[in-house]
This record gives structure tokens, C-alpha cells and sequence, in this order.
């Protein structure tokens, strides 16, 4: 860690900056010079007809849009300059909490990207989109039996766009029986998106409080449960890493007050092969593809977030539904009538559903990726990808509870985590006067991502790790080296951490400043 | 089984022992033994990574016309060329697999692109804010619906019919939600119908959602049917190509409160639907309502021009139940691979594209109305897709392919929305259509047609 020497605070105000913090940001808009072009259109090949005899004058467009003039060289240069100021996976160690940095296998990229694939209009006839469909149809498979529950429908983009679906689905399901229920509880643990979810769904959030061992709280459940509750929106394992053991019997007394159970599957990725949500009692989960099924995080999206849902609920799942046409079905038909009846198609005539939410089928690209994961680990590969992932959020949380981290850094729930745990830093801001964020700032300059921070808000200056089971072992030592480092350098000299960090691109921003001064576009 | 898991026995024995169990398994006796699953899931085992290869290459195979034949299916969607420096720079690692820029210190790449791709937006719609990304475009329809009924408290929603047929479905599915009420305006002459529309805005109204150019292709006047919208204070919510803003009046120059529209044909492929990404721009009196992530501007502690996410008091991590919108998913990596398309074509290139798009396609709209039994469904003016009539054979015949057995002609048969219309088809022209396709779609239609 010889870095560490040269970031040392002695004579900050004098720091040199690195290369890379002297190359101040410029944008692509700053760049251009008029004239320069980087592309070259076909010739149109037909009359070049004034533009006003085609379209009404007053509706055409007056002024170009100023976008960039730049040559091919100069953009691949300046997109380039900055890719190297940003952390990746690739690159470093990423234990960001409920997030499943998991590798991103290059397989996947190169499946994805052959043509059947990527240049598949998604209007295109089912007959002549029968392996895109039949790749659907074998992904709702595989993630219902990996869920246990029967039905699946790949639509939703995102795990946030899955929750508000369930939500709606659940909506439905109450009204088909007559009732309008209005609370959904969530526990005080959940992801923000839970609650946002429940507002655009038109529900009133009522929160339920975490145990002593982290998990629900069954007395404040059972005085929250009553038959205007639509429905119990639950993580297991949960933020804090840990299995609600009571799981069960929170499903039925949710059921027996005639609700629903909605699994957020954010923390899928601790129990593949191990159990599944459908067996636990609920009737409705999500699926981030990617979390535990590898689609890479982009910087934020793009994803997936399919729903599997049981047979109460399947009347109303978002249409159209990828469908294989039993074979009696198809040779019944005329076959005069269109020649050729698909084998997969897609079923719009679903008279309960609760509608489309959003164009076309889905997040295709992703679901080629997701579906290769799984070919490729197999039953067997994902039940082990998931003991592993446990196996090294319990060796890192270990490791923590040593020294210095054991300390200063507690671990929220003294027991057994699963594939991952929450850390308090409110000792360390006690004792040494350097604050959660401090750390997280001072461990990039260590080349390591650092955790979810200030989540879940039930834990004063919490860290969420997650390190997942593609990081080797000396990965997660060398993360506990480095708070170990950090923490004995703060019993030194706090002010190490608190002005950290020194070697990234940038040092720490004014974020007020630019929430109270927002320029978020280039001035034109 | 695929390698990705580094840890070996010996590994797997040493962190056991740190953790002071014998075995995995202990650690999972935390889960009750009756909701086990006690078996190996019902999946084939792994397969290396040449099987995987080739079954995934041979469901691609199943998919015909995907290049084999021109292409003129559109709603939407368009086969538009990607430029091989898309590729390059988000395939890229450092944009490929970080995640949402929480560290800023250590994200301003993926940062500074959002800046430049919120800049490139609001210069295309003509509106002074844009946000970083939606999942795509019909659900941000939903988005637009969610703010304009926060800002007015008011929640009647009123859709053209030349809305695209899925916005419409997105906004009738969270409607239920929003406790909104849907109410559609027809089209006349393949324009949206000024006296239904006027008649249905009212003093409930939350927002009017127009498309240009609509669904059947033609060219609104935005700015005219705008003004029903305005006058009883309701929000103007315009639905875009963003593909046809070289050549068309931005919809911030229509009166619009706000734009959006699907990004695909911005630099992202078809990929049979998505993943792909929706943009929203809007005008400043919204913008601590607006859905999604932005970046801003700021300075480091030493002064160095930074950029962070922002306004982020909006967003569902901090303001959970009381959010703008639960969405978090900026679609970074679609946004980008628009952005570097935006830089490829410039500021007179983007242009020419529309320019050429406009051409192309009055050739083609001509060509194929030279047809017998075949007529333009209007006479709307039209720039990227245009509707015809088959006045003669139903559309399913006139599509099939010959001998019955090969792919059907990629035209878009209206009828799978509009039981109106189901003797018309909707053709789509990229720059990736010359005219001698053109020309082999006009056959393959007259010898259908005869």
C-alpha cells in the first residue's frame, strides 16, 4: 500500500495533483469546431425535393439543434479519456450492498450482440421470431422453477417497474373478488423503491418494525395485519443480510387476512437452489436479471425485472404473454388458414390483465444474457454461485469482527449472515470522529468500490456489503486490510479520512451547491 | 459448470474456519428446514461455454428476416445504422459494468456523459431540462402522467389515438394506480380530430398527450392542438421521434410542457424490443418534479469542475413514499450509445438524416401508391413512416409470403391496434432503406396486390 504514503496529509495544501486531476473535465459541446463532422449519410438517391413541398413550412424546424461538430477521432478520444474516470467491475472490487456486483461473463455480450438477436425488429411476425420467443418461453421456465412459482411474465424493465407491477397485479386480484383494500406494510428495512411503488400504485405505506434479530417484528405485524391490508411487501433475506425464520408464519397471517405476499428479489442471489420465494408462501416476486442473473449494471441500467407469480395471480399478469402452443392446439388448425401455426407465440387475448407497462415485449437484450447465465452455470452453478456468495459475506464479516473493524465497525446482527451484512459506524464516529462516509471516501483510494453507505436507515451509520461469489478470497482480504489501515491511520489522524478522497479524478463535491444551483445541461 | 467463481477447496476450508463452522450448510440452517427446497433445482446442469455459445447461435438462427430481408417495420422501432464507435465505447468495461454513479469521486465518466447526453436532449426537444434516462418510451408516458397530475392536482388524462398504441395501454395500466381516468380522442384524415380533442379537455384535465408524428406517420401541428391544452391549463405532453427532430419543429417550440419519446433508433438496435431508453425534457417550472435521475455542474473541494447526480430529494432513496417516481434506472448505458450516435451525426448531420428520411420517404409513399389496390390511408404529410390502404385484399394475404411457408412481407399491419384501420399497413424508412428496397418492396406488394 505504498499509495498511502504518497496521499499522506502532510503538506496537503501543497499536494501535487495527479495527471489525472490536472486534466480538468471538458465537454464534448466545448470540443466542437464548426465544420467538423465525424459522420457520412448514403446519398438519398431519389429528387432532392425542397423540404417545405413535403411538409408544411410552419411545421418544419428553423434552427438546428446544436449538437457537437467533431470528428470520429475526437469522439472515441473523448469517450475514451472518460471511461478512465470511472471505477468499474472490471477493475476492482465492488461490494456494494443489495446490489450483486457479480462478473459479467463476455459470453453473454457476444450471444446478445449476434444479429438473429440484436437486429430482431420486435414487431416481426411470431412465426418468423420463433427462436426469440422460444428463448422467452425458456427464461419464464427457468425463472419459475428458480422462484417456485408457476407463471412468469418477463415485461417489466427494471426491479422498481416489477414492484409497481405487482402492486397493480394486486390491485386487480382484490378487485376481481369485490374488495379494495388500501395499506400495503412494508418492514422499516425495505428498499426506497418499495414505498415510492406503493404511492404510484395509489396505497397508503404503513411500516412494520424489525425485531431484535432483524427480522419482522411478529407482534407489531399481527396489530398492523387486518383486511384493509392489499398486501406485505418483504425481502428474505433481508437488508440486513438476515433469514426471517419466521417466515411462515408471517405468510399466513398476511393470507388469512385475505392479503397478498409480494417478494422484493433484490437479495435473490443468497438463496438459488437453497429455497425459493414461492415455497416461503408468496404470490408475487421480482427478479432483478441484473443482480443475481449477470446482466451488467451499464452505470445505471439498463435491467430487468421479471415477475413470477402464483395461480391466483397469473389471470392478471401484464400482456402479451410469451406462450407455447400446445401441439394438439396447432394441428387442429386450418392448416389453409396461414400455412404455419408458431410453436411460441405471443398472447395478447387476456381479458383479466392488467395492460401493458411499456412497448413491445421487454428487455429482449437482457433476457439473451440472463438466459445464457443460466445455461451456463445450470442448476448446479447456481445453487453453488449462491452458497459461495454466502460463504464470503460470512468469511468477510469475520474477518471485520477482527481488530481494529471489530471495534470500531460492529456488525449491525450478531449472527450468521447470508450473502450479506450490515456494519455500524456510529462507534468510529464516536471514538475516532470520522463518520461513515469518511471511510467509504478514503477506501477509494485503496482501488475498492466502497459498500452501500447510510442504508438500511434503521442502522446508525450503517455499511451494507455484499461481496459476492466472484471475488477470490484475497480480494476480501485485501478489503479488510484496508479498513484496518484506514481505521489506524484515523487513530492517528482523523483528518486523513475526513478529507479523502486524493487519488480519484476528482476530490469530494458540493453537492448542495449544485442542488441549490442546478446547471444540468451545457449553457447554450 | 462456468468458472466464475474463483474460491477453491483449499479456499472454501480456510474461510470456514474463520468463520468457525464446518460447513456451507451450517450457514444455511438459518433457513427453517420446511421451506428448503432439499433438491437440485429442475434445470439442465451447467454446459461449457462453446454449448452455450452454440444453442444461443441457433436460437438466433430461428429468428428469420433478421438479415435477411429489407426491413420496413417501424411503430416505434427503427433499423437505423449504428455507427461501429457505439459499440466500441459501450462495450468498454468502465462504461459496461459499473453501477448507478453513487460515488462521484470515482463515476464523473459515467457522470459528465449524462451531463452531455441532458444537453443533447434539450437541444433536440427544445425544452430547457431533460433528465438521464427512462426505461423507454411508452412507460414514460406513465411518468409524464405521474408529474402532470402532481402539478395540477388534477387527474383526467386525454390521449390522441395517434399516440402509439402501447403509451396508450402504459397509461391506461397506471392509471389504476394513480386513480387517473383515460380519455382517447379519435383521428380524422389521419390527424388528430381538433373537435373531439377540444371537447374533451376540461377543467380536469391533468395533461394532453399528442404524438408527432403520429402513429400513422403524419405531421401534427402541434402548436394548434396545443393551444386547447394551455387554454384550460392543462399540461402538453408530446410524444417524439427524436430521429425526425433535424427536420421538424421541436415540440419546446410547440408549447409543449413536455417531450418524450422512445430513444431507440438513437444509437441503439432493435434488439426484438429492448433494452432501450426513453427520454423526458421539460421546462423549469418542473423540475424538482421531474422522474429519474440528473446530473448536475459542481466544484470540487480544490475547485475542479465535477459532476454529480442532483435534485436527488426527488428520488425514491431518500423520499421513499412521498418520491417524484420510484424509477432509478437512468438506461445509462442506452443513453450513452445515443449520445456517441448524436456526436457521429453532428449538427449538420443530424439534419441531412432527416432531410433524407423526408425524401425517402415521399419517393417510397409515392412508389407504392402507384400500386393498383393499394392507396395512402391519408394525406397528411408525412417524414419517416406512412400508412397505406389495401382497398383490394385483406392485409394478412397481401403480407403472406407466396408459397405460404416463407417470412411474411416486415410491413406493420394496423390492424394488430386498430380495428379502424385493418385493411392498412404502416412502412418505415431508416437511411439502411434504399431505393432499390423500396423498389423490391413495391414488387413483392403489386405482384400481391394483382
Amino acid at each position: 500500500m505504498n499509495r498511502l504514503a504518497e496521499s499522506s496529509p502532510d503538506g496537503r495544501e501543497e499536494t501535487v495533483e495527479t495527471p489525472q486531476q490536472a486534466d480538468r473535465a471538458v465537454t464534448i459541446f466545448e470540443k466542437s469546431v464548426p465544420g467538423r463532422r465525424a459522420c457520412q449519410l448514403p446519398a438519398a438517391g431519389v429528387d432532392e425535393v425542397p423540404l417545405d413541398e413535403l411538409i408544411p413550412a410552419g411545421l418544419l424546424r428553423d434552427e438546428p439543434a446544436d449538437l457537437p461538430e467533431v470528428s470520429e477521432p475526437e469522439i472515441i478520444r473523448h469517450y475514451n479519456r472518460l471511461s478512465r474516470r470511472n471505477f468499474d467491475l472490471d477493475t476492482g472490487f465492488y461490494p456494494l450492498g443489495s446490489c450483486t456486483m457479480k462478473y459479467n461473463p463476455r459470453l453473454n455480450e457476444r450471444v446478445a450482440a449476434l444479429p438473429g438477436h440484436a437486429r430482431l425488429h420486435p414487431a416481426t411476425e411470431a412465426a418468423d421470431a420463433q427462436g426469440a420467443l422460444e428463448l422467452m418461453y425458456m427464461l419464464q421456465q427457468s425463472l419459475g422453477e428458480i422462484c417456485g412459482l408457476p407463471h412468469v411474465s418477463l415485461q417489466p424493465s427494471a426491479g422498481s417497474q416489477g414492484e409497481l407491477a405487482g402492486l397493480l397485479l394486486t390491485r386487480a386480484y382484490h378487485a376481481d373478488r369485490g374488495r379494495n383494500p388500501g395499506k400495503v406494510l412494508t418492514p422499516d428495512t425495505s428498499h426506497g423503491t418499495n414505498p415510492a411503488s406503493v404511492s404510484m400504485a395509489g396505497y397508503e405505506v404503513v411500516k412494520v418494525a424489525t425485531d431484535a434479530q432483524g427480522g419482522v417484528d411478529i407482534g407489531d405485524l399481527r396489530a398492523k395485519v387486518d383486511r384493509d391490508v392489499a398486501c406485505l411487501m418483504l425481502t428474505n433475506p433481508n437488508t440486513l443480510g438476515v433469514f426471517d425464520r419466521n417466515i411462515t408464519e408471517i405468510a399466513s397471517l398476511v393470507h388469512e387476512a385475505g392479503g397478498l405476499l409480494y417478494y422484493d428479489g433484490a437479495n435473490l442471489n443468497a438463496i438459488m437452489g437453497q429455497c425459493r420465494p414461492g415455497d416461503m408462501g408468496f404470490d408475487i416476486v421480482h427478479v432483478n436479471l441484473h443482480k443475481s442473473f449477470s446482466q451488467p449494471h451499464g452505470g445505471g441500467g439498463p435491467g430487468a425485472g421479471p415477475i413470477a407469480v402464483s395461480d391466483r395471480v397469473e389471470p392478471f399478469i401484464p400482456r402479451p404473454q410469451v406462450v407455447r402452443v400446445d401441439d394438439r392446439e396447432r394441428d387442429d388448425s386450418d392448416p389453409s388458414e396461414h400455412g404455419r401455426k408458431p410453436v411460441y407465440d405471443l398472447d395478447f387475448d387476456r381479458p383479466k390483465s392488467i395492460g401493458r407497462l411499456r412497448g413491445f415485449q421487454g428487455n429482449f437484450g437482457v433476457f439473451v444474457r440472463s438466459y445464457a447465465y443460466i445455461l451456463s452455470l445450470g442448476s448446479d452453478g447456481l445453487a453453488e454461485a449462491s452458497r459461495t456468495a454466502v460463504l464470503n459475506a460470512n468469511y468477510l464479516m469475520s474477518r471485520l469482527a477482527e481488530g481494529r473493524s471489530g471495534r470500531y465497525l460492529p456488525v449491525a446482527f450478531d449472527r450468521h449472515c447470508m450473502h450479506e451484512f450490515v456494519l455500524s459506524g456510529a462507534p468510529m464516529k464516536k471514538d475516532l470522529g470520522i463518520k461513515t462516509l469518511d471511510l467509504a471516501k478514503r477506501l477509494l483510494d485503496f482501488g475498492v468500490h466502497p459498500p452501500t453507505v447510510y442504508f438500511p436507515l434503521l442502522v446508525d451509520e450503517a455499511l451494507m456489503i455484499e461481496p459476492v461469489e466472484t471475488e477470490a478470497k484475497e480480494q476480501l482480504d485485501h478489503f479488510a486490510d484496508a479498513i484496518e489501515v484506514i481505521l489506524e491511520e484515523a487513530e492517528d489522524d482523523p483528518a486523513v479520512a475526513v478529507g479523502a478522497p486524493y487519488t480519484t479524478p476528482v476530490r469530494r463535491l458540493d453537492e448542495v451547491g449544485a442542488t441549490r444551483r442546478p446547471v444540468i445541461r451545457q449553457p447554450s | 459448470m462456468a468458472g466464475y467463481t474463483p474460491t477453491t477447496p483449499a479456499d472454501r476450508a480456510e474461510m470456514l474456519e474463520a468463520i468457525g463452522v464446518a460447513s456451507i450448510d451450517e450457514l444455511f440452517e438459518q433457513i427453517p428446514e420446511e421451506v428448503r427446497l432439499g433438491r437440485d433445482l429442475d434445470l439442465d446442469r451447467g454446459r461449457s461455454e462453446s454449448e452455450v455459445y452454440d444453442r444461443l447461435a441457433g436460437l438466433a438462427e430461428a429468428n428469420r428476416l433478421a438479415e435477411s430481408a429489407p426491413n420496413f417495420l417501424g411503430a416505434g422501432m427503427y433499423d437505423h445504422y449504428v455507427p461501429a464507435i457505439v459499440d466500441a465505447i459501450t462495450q468498454r468495461s468502465e462504461f459496461l459494468t459499473p453501477y448507478t454513479p453513487y460515488q462521484p469521486e470515482v463515476s464523473q465518466g459515467g457522470l459528465q456523459v449524462m451531463f452531455e447526453f441532458q444537453t443533447a436532449m434539450s437541444e433536440l426537444t427544445g425544452l430547457p431540462i431533460s433528465n438521464a434516462g427512462l426505461y423507454e418510451g411508452p412507460s414514460a408516458a406513465a411518468s409524464a402522467a405521474y408529474l402532470a397530475i402532481a402539478a395540477t392536482g388534477r387527474s383526467g388524462l386525454v390521449a390522441s389515438r395517434g399516440v402509439h398504441p402501447h403509451s396508450r395501454e402504459t397509461l391506461a395500466t397506471h392509471a389504476a394506480g394513480f386513480g387517473a381516468r383515460l380519455t382517447e380522442v379519435g383521428l380524422e384524415d389521419g390527424l388528430t380530430d381538433r373537435r373531439q380533442l377540444e371537447q374533451a379537455i376540461d377543467e380536469g384535465t391533468a395533461a394532453v398527450f399528442l404524438q408527432n408524428p403520429n402513429f400513422l406517420g403524419s405531421v401534427e401541428d402541434i402548436a394548434t392542438l396545443g393551444e386547447y391544452a394551455s387554454a384550460r391549463g392543462a399540461l402538453l405532453v408530446v410524444a417524439v421521434d427524436p430521429m425526425t427532430l433535424g427536420v421538424l419543429r421541436p415540440p419546446g417550440e410547440c408549447g409543449a410542457d413536455i417531450a418524450f419519446g422512445e430513444g431507440q433508433p438513437l444509437g441503439n438496435r432493435l434488439d426484438f424490443g429492448g433494452p432501450s431508453f426513453g427520454f423526458f425534457c421539460a421546462r423549469e417550472e418542473n423540475m424538482r418534479r421531474m422522474p429519474g435521475r440528473i446530473a448536475g455542474e459542481t466544484t470540487d473541494l480544490d475547485g475542479r469542475r465535477g459532476f454529480v447526480l442532483t435534485l436527488q430529494t426527488r428520488e425514491q432513496h431518500i423520499r421513499r413514499e412521498k418520491a417524484t417516481s420510484n424509477i432509478c434506472t437512468a438506461q445509462a448505458l442506452n443513453a450513452l450509445a445515443a449520445l456517441v450516435h448524436l456526436c457521429w451525426l453532428g449538427r449538420q448531420g443530424f439534419v441531412e438524416l432527416g432531410e433524407l428520411l423526408a425524401r425517402r420517404t415521399a419517393f417510397a409513399r409515392a412508389r407504392l401508391s402507384a400500386i393498383e389496390g393499394l392507396e395512402p390511408l391519408h394525406d397528411a404529410p408525412v417524414v419517416r413512416e406512412f400508412a397505406m390502404r389495401s382497398s383490394g385484399r385483406p392485409v394478412d394475404r397481401l403480407l403472406a409470403a407466396p408459397d405460404g411457408a416463407g417470412p411474411s412481407l416486415p410491413v406493420y399491419p394496423l390492424g394488430r391496434d386498430y380495428p379502424e384501420f385493418v385493411d392498412s399497413f404502416l412502412v418505415a424508412i431508416t437511411e439502411q432503406r434504399s431505393p432499390d428496397d423500396i423498389e423490391w418492396l413495391a414488387t413483392r406488394l403489386e405482384r400481391a396486390a394483382a
